[in-house]
C-alpha cells in the first residue's frame, strides 16, 4: 500500500500544478510584470523622474537666481549664507545653476537621440527590407561614419560648425544615426525572412501595410532599448563639447560648461568645482541602470 | 586564409576613402569662407580672388578633393593657422606623445578589464559578479573628463603626491619614462584614461563568457570528466573573438576619449592639440588630427578583424 500511495502522490502534485491553467500574458503586460518585480530598475527610474522635475521646475524650486552675480561671494563654501552648494567664479549661487543646469544637459542628452532614433530607424528598415543595392548603399554609407571614435565625429562635427546649442545637437544626431540604423537594420533584416511576412503578402498587403503591422512591432523594441542606452552617452558627449567649449555658450548654465570654468578653481574650492561633474555622473549612472532594467524586461538582445 | 585576409585589406580601401571625404568636407561645413579666417577683414575682392586662387579655391569641389588627397597621401596637411608650423608636424608631434599614454592605458584597461569580466562571468549571479557588474556601470557612466578633476583635487591638490598637469616638471627636456619625476605626471592620464574601457570591457566580457558557459559543449567537456579549469580555459578561449572585436572599438574610443582627458591634465597630445585648434579656429589642424585619428582607428579595426580570423576560422567563411 505504501508503495502505490508514494507512486500515486507525485502524479497528484503533478496535476495539481497543472490544473490552473495559468493565463498567457501579453507581451507588455510581461514586460510591466518583470519591471515592477525589479526594484534597482524601479528605484533609478524614480531618479531619472526627480531629475527631470527638478529641471522642469528649476524656476520654481531654485533658491537663487542662477544669473545673479556677486563680487564678495565668489567661490565660496558649502553653506555660504545661505548658499547650500556654495558660489562659483562669479558669485552665482551653485545650487540654483545646477538645477538650471540639468535643462540644457537633459535637453542635449534626449533630442538628438529622439531624432537619430527616428531618421537611423526610418533609414535602417528601408535598408533592411528593401534589401540588394539599396541595403548595401545605406550601410555602407554608415560603415563610413562608424569609422570614426564617436567623441571624435562630434568634436568633429561641433568644432568645424562653431559650437553653440544647436550645432552640438546637431552633431550628436550625426554620431547616433549610424548604430541606431544598423540595430533597426538588423532587426528588420531578421524579421523578413520569416513566413508570416510571407503569408501577409500572399493575403495582398502592401509594403507599407507590412512594414506598418509586421515590421515595425519587432523593430521598435531593439529600437527602443538601444536608445535608451545611448541617452545617457548623449548627456556625457553633450557635457564633453560644453566642456571644450563646443556646446553651450557663457552665462547659460550647463553641467559641463560649468565644470570647465570652475576648472580654473580647484584649489580654492575643489568639492565645489567638482558638483557639475557629480550631476552629470549621477544622471548618466541612473538613465544607464533604467536602460539595462528596460533591456532586461523587455528580453531583447543586441 | 590569404583571400579573407586580401579581401579584408581591400574593403578597409573604401573605408578610408569615405572618411576622407568627410575630412576633406569638414572645411566646407564650417560657417562663412573657409578663408574667412586666414583673410585680413579689409582685404579687396582682388586680393581674394588671388588668394583663392593660389590656395585651389576657385576651383569645383571634387577637383579640390583629388587636388587635397594627392596632397595628404604626400604627408603635406597644410600649415597650421595659428602657429605657422606644418600641420604634419604638429600632428605627428601629438600622436606621439597620444600613443606614450595609449601605451599604458590599453594594457591597463585591456588586463582589468578582461579579468573583471572574466571571473564575473565564471559565477554569474555570485557576490563577485554582482560587484563587477556594478563597478563596471559606473566605469561607463563616469564623465572621465569630471574623473580627472576628481583625481586631480585628491592626488594633486589635497594630498599633494602628483603633479596636476603637464608632461614632465617646468624646465625639463624631453620625457624620460624611466624617471619618476618625469613617470609620476603618466599617472593620473593613464588612470583617467583607462577607467571608461575598463567598465564597458568587463560588461562585454562578462556577456560572452556567461554566453559561451550556457552551451551544450561545455555541458559535454564536464561529462568527459574534464576538469573545472579545463572547462574554463576552453570557455575563455570560445569568448575571445567576441571581446577582441570590442577591444578594438575600445581603443579608438580611447584615442576618442583622449580628446577631453588630455584637456584636463594640459597633456601634449592629438587630443590636446584637437581641443586648441577648435579654440583658434584652426581648422586645417583640426581637419588633420581628425584624419589621422580616424585611419589609426580603421588600421586597428583591420588588425582586430584579422587577429579574429586567426583564432576564429568560423570568421573567414563569412
Amino acid at each position: 500500500m505504501a508503495d502505490i500511495a508514494e507512486l500515486h502522490s507525485p502524479l497528484e502534485a503533478f496535476e495539481e500544478q497543472a490544473a490552473p491553467a495559468t493565463r498567457v500574458r501579453g507581451y507588455w503586460r510581461s514586460v510591466a510584470h518583470r519591471l515592477r518585480h525589479d526594484p534597482v530598475t524601479l528605484i533609478f527610474g524614480a531618479a531619472v523622474l526627480l531629475i527631470v522635475l527638478a529641471a522642469l521646475f528649476a524656476p520654481w524650486i531654485a533658491p537663487f537666481d542662477p544669473y545673479k552675480e556677486s563680487i564678495v561671494g565668489r567661490l565660496k563654501p558649502f553653506g555660504w549664507r545661505d548658499h547650500l552648494l556654495g558660489t562659483d567664479e562669479l558669485g552665482r549661487d551653485m545650487l540654483s545653476r545646477i538645477l538650471y543646469g540639468g535643462r540644457v544637459s537633459l535637453l542635449m542628452g534626449v533630442v538628438p537621440v529622439l531624432i537619430a532614433s527616428l531618421i537611423g530607424g526610418l533609414l535602417g528598415i528601408i535598408g533592411g527590407f528593401v534589401g540588394g543595392r539599396v541595403n548595401t548603399a545605406i550601410m555602407r554609407t554608415m560603415d563610413v561614419f562608424y569609422a570614426f571614435p564617436s567623441v571624435l565625429l562630434a568634436v568633429a562635427i561641433a568644432g568645424a560648425m562653431g559650437g553653440g546649442i544647436g550645432n552640438g545637437m546637431l552633431a550628436l544626431t550625426l554620431v547616433f544615426i549610424p548604430p541606431m540604423c544598423r540595430v533597426a537594420e538588423t532587426a528588420t533584416t531578421q524579421v523578413r525572412a520569416l513566413d508570416y511576412i510571407e503569408a501577409a503578402r500572399a493575403t495582398g498587403a502592401g509594403t507599407i501595410k507590412i512594414i506598418r503591422y509586421h515590421v515595425l512591432g519587432n523593430v521598435l523594441g531593439p529600437v527602443f532599448v538601444y536608445a535608451s542606452s545611448l541617452v545617457s552617452v548623449s548627456i556625457l558627449l553633450a557635457s564633453g563639447l560644453s566642456f571644450l567649449g563646443l556646446g553651450v555658450r557663457p552665462p547659460v548654465p550647463d553641467w559641463g560648461l560649468m565644470l570647465s570654468t570652475l576648472r580654473q578653481s580647484i584649489y580654492v574650492v575643489p568639492f565645489v568645482c567638482a558638483l557639475p561633474g557629480a550631476a552629470i555622473f549621477v544622471t548618466s549612472i541612473c538613465f544607464n541602470l533604467v536602460s539595462d532594467g528596460l533591456r532586461a524586461a523587455m528580453d531583447v538582445r543586441m | 586564409m590569404s583571400f579573407y585576409i586580401l579581401r579584408r585589406i581591400l574593403y578597409a580601401i573604401p573605408i578610408a576613402f569615405g572618411v576622407s571625404v568627410v575630412c576633406f568636407s569638414l572645411v566646407y561645413i564650417a560657417p562663412g569662407d573657409p578663408l574667412q579666417t586666414v583673410m585680413p577683414p579689409d582685404a579687396t575682392a582682388e586680393t581674394i580672388e588671388i588668394v583663392k586662387k593660389a590656395y585651389g579655391f576657385d576651383k569645383p569641389l571634387p577637383m579640390q578633393f583629388l587636388i587635397w588627397l594627392g596632397r595628404v597621401l604626400t604627408g603635406d596637411f597644410g600649415m597650421s593657422i595659428s602657429t605657422r608650423r606644418p600641420v604634419f608636424l604638429e600632428v605627428s608631434e601629438a600622436l606621439a606623445n597620444t600613443s606614450l599614454l595609449a601605451l599604458f592605458a590599453v594594457p591597463l584597461a585591456f588586463f582589468t578589464g578582461y579579468v573583471m569580466g572574466a571571473i564575473a562571468g565564471c559565477f554569474p549571479g555570485r557576490w563577485i559578479d554582482r560587484v563587477v557588474t556594478g563597478a563596471a556601470v559606473v566605469g561607463v557612466s563616469l564623465p572621465n573628463y569630471w574623473l580627472g578633476i576628481v583625481l586631480v583635487i585628491f592626488f594633486a591638490v589635497e594630498y599633494m603626491l602628483l603633479p596636476a598637469t603637464g608632461m614632465g616638471p617646468n624646465g625639463s627636456t624631453g620625457f624620460h619614462i624611466l624617471e619618476w619625476s618625469s613617470a609620476k605626471f603618466l599617472v593620473l592620464p593613464v588612470i583617467t584614461l583607462s577607467m571608461i574601457p575598463v567598465g564597458i570591457l568587463s560588461r562585454t566580457t562578462r556577456a560572452a563568457v556567461a554566453e559561451v558557459h550556457n552551451q551544450d559543449f561545455v555541458q559535454t567537456l564536464r561529462a568527459k570528466g574534464l576538469s573545472e579549469w579545463a572547462v574554463t580555459r576552453h570557455v575563455l578561449k570560445n569568448s575571445l573573438p567576441q571581446v577582441l572585436a570590442v577591444m578594438g572599438l575600445q581603443f579608438g574610443y580611447l584615442l576618442g576619449g583622449s580628446i577631453l582627458v588630455e584637456t584636463v591634465f594640459t597633456w601634449p597630445g592629438s587630443g590636446f592639440l584637437l581641443s586648441k585648434a577648435i579654440i583658434n579656429r584652426d581648422v586645417p589642424v583640426l581637419q588633420g588630427t581628425i584624419l589621422t585619428l580616424s585611419l589609426v582607428f580603421v588600421a586597428i579595426n583591420l588588425v582586430v578583424d584579422l587577429l579574429q580570423s586567426v583564432i576564429d576560422p568560423r570568421i573567414r567563411r563569412a
